[in-house]
C-alpha cells in the first residue's frame, strides 16, 4: 500500500483529454445532425411544392348529362343505312351543348352563351358522343346520361387555380361561366373523379385529354432494352477484365476509358444515337429502339464498374479454393464468384437503369422529346418518355398544365419507388441464399 | 459450364443482327422546329388524326427555329423530318445548306401571323415604350457627346422620364429563338436607327453588317437576361418581381392574362386588329417548310398540309386563332393554298 502513496497517485499523468474528447464526438454528431437536418428541409421542400400542386392533377373536372340524341341533328335526312359517313361526320358537340343548354335554362339564340357554354366542354365530348353512336346506333333518338370532360378552363377555375378576382377581360373564364359552373357544382352534375387519362391518354394539345400513356409505354419498352443490352454486356465486360484479362498498358487504358465514359454528358451519347443508329444503321427516328440504345450506352459503363468492385470485393480465398478442389475456371466464376457478387450487381443495375429513366438530354436529338399521339406498338414506333412529358409540360403555356406536369413528377417518383423496393427485396434475397 | 456460355454468346451475335437488320418505312410524319409554331401544330395534328383516322398523327418535336431547319436541311429520305416550324422566313444560307445535301425542293408556307410583347407582372405599373428606349437601357455600348462607351444606364426613368424609377431588367429570349431576330431587327436596330445611333456608327467607319451588330448587341451586366428556354420560364421570373419586364408570345400571354400585363409600343397596345394593320410592330408571319420530294413517300403528308391551310383551321374563325394565331387575309390564305397546289419550290438567288 505505501508504494502507491496519494502523492504517487496524484502526479501519475492521467490526463487523457475525456472531456475534450466527449465533447468532440457530441460536436460531430451535431455535424451530423445538421447535414441531415438540412437534407431533410430541401427534400421536404422539394416534396412539398410537388405534391401541392401536383395532388389536383389526379382529379379532373367532369360534366354528367343527359344528352338527347335527337335525329334531327345527326341524320337530318334519314340516309344513315345507305351512308355511314353521315354518322362519323355528323355534328356530336352540338348535341352536348344544347344538352347544357337545356340544364342551365339558356336560351337557343343566345349565340354569345352558347359560344361560352362551347367552351365549358372538352372537345373530345364529340368525340366520346360519337363512339357511342357508332357501337350503338339504335341509341339514336332516345336519351342518354353521358359523361364528359369538362374544358381545361373550368376545371382549373374549378380547382382554385385561376385568380377569379381580377376583371373578366384578363381570364380565360367569364363571370356568366363561373356562374354557370358552380350552379351545375351544386345540382351534383359537375364534380371531381378521378383522373385516369392522366395515365392512358396520349399527349393532346388540349390540358384535358392529355395523359402519360405515350411516356408510360415509352419508358417501359426503354427500360426493358436498357435491361436486356446493358447487364449481359456489362457483366461479361467486367467478368473479363476481372478475372481473365491481364493486367497491362492496353486493360489499363480500357480501365480509364470506361471511367471516363461513366462520366461524360448525357447528350454526347443522344448525338452519337443520331450519327450511328438512325444515320448509319437507319434505324426509325423517335423509336423507343433507338432511345433504349443510346441509354444502353451511358448505363453500360455504370454497370460495368458496380460489376467489376462486386467482384472485386468476393475474397480471393474462395477462388482458391474452387480451384484448389479442381473447379475449372469457368465454373469458378459462374459457380462461385458470381454469385457472391450478384447483390453487388443488382445494385449497379438498379441505379444505372433509375438514371437512364430520369434522363430526357440524350432522347432530344434523336427526336424523342416530341408530341406523340399515337400508342406505341412496336419498337420502331415513336414514343416519348416519362421525364419528356414532364419537360413538354412544362413549357406548355396553360394553366391546367402546371399541376400535369408536377403529377407527371409524382407519378415518376412512384415509378423510381418501385423499382428501387423491387431491387432491395431482391438484394435482400440474393444476400439469403448465400 | 459450356451450356451456359453458349446461349450467351448467341444472345449477344443475334442482339447484334436484330440491330443492322431493320430499315423500315415510316408511316407517320415527322416535324420539327419553332417552339411557337409547336402550338398551332399540336393542334392541327390533333384535328387531322380526328378527321382522318386512316393517317397516324404527326410527330412533331419543338427545338427551336434554327435547330428545326438545320435538321430539315440534313438530306431527304426517311430518317430525316418532313416539315420544319419556323418562326421566321429561312435565310439564304440555310436554304443554300438545304441544296447542298440535296433537299432541292423546298416549299414554303404562311399559316399567319403572331405577335410578341414586353410584360410584366399584372402587379405591376402600366408601360409604354418606345423602341429607342429599349435600345438605350439594353444596348451594350451607347453613344454618348460622338464617343461610344457602355451603356451604364441603371433606371428606366434615366432611359425615359416617362418611364418608372425601377432598376433595368430585361428578359430577352436566348439566341436560339426565332423571337430574338424579331426583337433585334423591330426593337433594338429601329431604336438605334431613332436615336442617331445607326448613322454615327457608320460615320465611325462601320459597314451596315458592322453597325447591325454593334446596334443589336445587348448587355452583359445582369441587365439584359437572355431566357433560353422557354415562356413558363419568363412568366415565372416576371411574376417573382413586379419591376421587370419580359417578352412573350401573345398567345401565351392569352393564356395567362390573370397574371400579366402588356407594355404598349409607341402607344400602341397588340391585339387582332392592330397586328394584321402592321400598327403594332412586334410581330412576324410564321411558317412551316415542307419537301416536296417527301410528298409522294410520306402518306398523308399532303393532306395534312392541305388541311393545315384550310380555313377550318387557320380561318378567322378557326382553332388556330382561338389559341392566338392572327390571321392572315382570305386573300393571302388563297394564295398560300395556290401557291401548295402548284408546287411552288424555293430558289436560291
Amino acid at each position: 500500500m505505501n508504494c502507491f502513496s496519494k502523492s504517487y497517485l496524484k502526479s501519475l499523468p492521467r490526463d487523457i483529454r475525456l472531456k475534450q474528447r466527449y465533447r468532440a464526438e457530441k460536436r460531430f454528431r451535431a455535424y451530423g445532425y445538421t447535414a441531415i437536418g438540412i437534407g431533410v428541409f430541401f427534400l421536404t421542400a422539394l416534396l412539398w411544392s410537388i405534391f401541392s400542386q401536383g395532388y389536383t392533377a389526379f382529379w379532373q373536372t367532369s360534366i354528367t348529362l343527359p344528352v338527347k340524341l335527337d335525329v334531327a341533328v345527326i341524320d337530318p335526312q334519314n340516309r344513315r343505312d345507305k351512308n355511314p359517313q353521315i354518322l362519323i361526320t355528323a355534328n356530336y358537340p352540338v348535341l352536348i351543348r344544347n344538352a347544357l343548354a337545356e340544364k342551365l335554362g339558356i336560351a337557343i339564340d343566345d349565340y354569345i352563351g352558347l359560344r361560352e357554354l362551347n367552351h365549358m366542354i372538352s372537345p373530345s365530348a364529340g368525340i366520346k358522343l360519337r363512339k357511342m353512336v357508332l357501337d350503338n346506333p339504335q341509341i339514336i333518338g332516345s336519351t342518354q346520361s353521358l359523361t364528359v370532360l369538362a374544358g381545361a378552363d373550368i376545371d382549373s377555375a374549378f380547382k382554385g387555380k385561376i385568380n377569379l378576382t381580377v376583371s373578366e377581360i384578363s381570364r380565360k373564364i367569364s363571370n356568366r361561366q363561373i356562374k354557370w359552373m358552380y350552379k351545375l357544382a351544386a345540382e351534383g352534375s359537375l364534380y371531381k373523379a378521378f383522373n385516369t387519362g392522366l395515365f392512358i391518354f396520349a399527349s393532346s394539345s388540349r390540358p384535358e385529354t392529355s395523359g402519360l400513356g405515350v411516356a408510360l409505354i415509352g419508358s417501359f419498352y426503354m427500360i426493358l432494352i436498357v435491361l436486356m443490352f446493358s447487364l449481359p454486356i456489362g457483366v461479361a465486360t467486367a467478368i473479363y477484365l476481372e478475372e481473365y484479362a491481364r493486367k497491362n498498358r492496353f486493360t489499363d487504358l480500357i480501365e480509364i476509358n470506361i471511367n471516363n465514359l461513366a462520366a461524360v454528358p448525357s447528350i454526347v451519347f443522344g448525338l452519337l444515337g443520331v450519327s450511328v443508329f438512325i444515320n448509319f444503321f437507319g434505324l426509325p427516328r423517335s423509336s423507343s429502339l433507338v432511345g433504349g440504345l443510346v441509354l444502353t450506352l451511358m448505363t453500360l459503363p455504370i454497370i460495368i464498374i458496380a460489376t467489376r468492385s462486386a467482384l472485386r470485393a468476393v475474397p480471393i480465398s474462395i477462388r482458391s479454393a474452387a480451384l484448389g478442389v479442381g473447379a475449372s475456371k469457368i465454373q469458378m466464376v459462374f459457380q462461385h464468384v458470381l454469385p457472391l457478387a450478384a447483390p453487388g450487381i443488382l445494385t449497379g443495375t438498379v441505379i444505372g437503369l433509375t438514371r437512364a429513366l430520369g434522363e430526357t438530354a440524350p432522347l432530344l436529338l434523336i427526336g424523342m422529346v416530341a408530341f406523340i399521339a399515337n400508342y406505341p406498338r412496336t419498337l420502331m414506333d415513336p414514343a416519348t418518355a416519362l421525364p419528356v412529358q414532364i419537360y413538354m409540360w412544362a413549357n406548355e403555356s396553360e394553366r391546367a398544365f402546371i399541376e400535369r406536369t408536377s403529377g407527371a413528377i409524382i407519378v415518376l417518383l412512384m415509378f423510381l419507388a418501385v423499382i428501387n423496393t423491387i431491387a432491395v427485396l431482391l438484394r435482400r434475397r440474393f444476400e439469403q441464399h448465400r | 459450364m459450356n451450356r451456359m456460355i453458349c446461349p450467351v454468346g448467341m444472345y449477344l451475335l443475334s442482339s447484334i443482327f436484330f440491330i443492322s437488320g431493320i430499315a423500315s418505312a415510316r408511316e407517320q410524319i415527322q416535324i420539327g422546329g419553332s417552339s411557337t409554331v409547336f402550338p398551332y401544330a399540336k393542334i392541327v395534328a390533333e384535328a387531322f388524326g380526328e378527321i382522318y383516322p386512316e393517317y397516324k398523327i404527326p410527330v412533331i418535336e419543338s427545338g427551336g427555329t434554327g435547330s428545326g431547319i438545320k435538321q430539315f436541311c440534313h438530306g431527304i429520305g426517311d430518317n430525316t423530318i418532313d416539315i420544319a416550324n419556323a418562326s421566321r422566313s429561312m435565310k439564304q444560307s440555310e436554304l443554300q445548306l438545304c441544296f447542298d445535301s440535296g433537299v432541292k425542293s423546298v416549299e414554303e408556307v404562311c399559316i399567319g401571323y403572331d405577335g410578341i410583347a414586353f410584360a410584366t407582372s399584372i402587379k405591376s405599373a402600366d408601360w409604354n415604350f418606345t423602341p429607342q428606349d429599349i435600345y438605350r437601357a439594353l444596348a451594350v455600348t451607347v453613344i454618348v457627346d460622338g464617343k461610344m462607351q457602355p451603356n451604364l444606364v441603371k433606371k428606366w426613368n434615366e432611359v425615359n422620364p416617362n418611364l418608372p424609377a425601377w432598376d433595368i431588367i430585361a428578359y430577352i429570349p436566348g439566341e436560339k429563338h426565332g423571337t430574338r431576330e424579331v426583337f433585334e431587327e423591330k426593337l433594338m436596330l429601329n431604336g438605334c436607327k431613332a436615336s442617331g445611333a445607326f448613322d454615327a456608327l457608320k460615320a465611325f467607319g462601320m459597314d451596315d453588317k458592322a453597325a447591325f451588330a454593334a446596334c443589336v448587341a445587348t448587355r452583359k451586366d445582369g441587365k439584359a437576361i437572355d431566357v433560353d428556354g422557354d415562356y413558363p420560364e419568363t412568366l415565372a421570373r416576371l411574376v417573382a418581381n413586379r419591376t421587370t419586364i419580359g417578352i412573350v408570345g401573345l398567345a401565351f400571354y392569352e393564356n395567362n392574362a390573370d397574371l400579366l400585363k402588356i407594355a404598349a409600343i409607341n402607344d400602341v397596345l397588340p391585339s387582332e386588329q392592330t397586328i394584321s394593320n402592321g400598327k403594332y410592330m412586334l410581330s412576324r408571319p410564321l411558317f412551316f417548310y415542307v419537301k416536296k420530294s417527301h410528298l409522294d413517300i410520306i402518306s398523308g403528308l399532303e393532306e395534312y398540309v392541305d388541311f393545315f391551310l384550310s380555313d377550318q383551321m387557320i380561318g378567322p374563325d378557326g382553332p388556330l386563332v382561338e389559341y392566338g394565331l392572327v390571321a392572315i387575309s382570305k386573300a393571302e390564305r388563297d394564295a398560300q393554298r395556290a401557291a401548295f397546289k402548284e408546287g411552288r419550290t424555293m430558289v436560291l438567288r
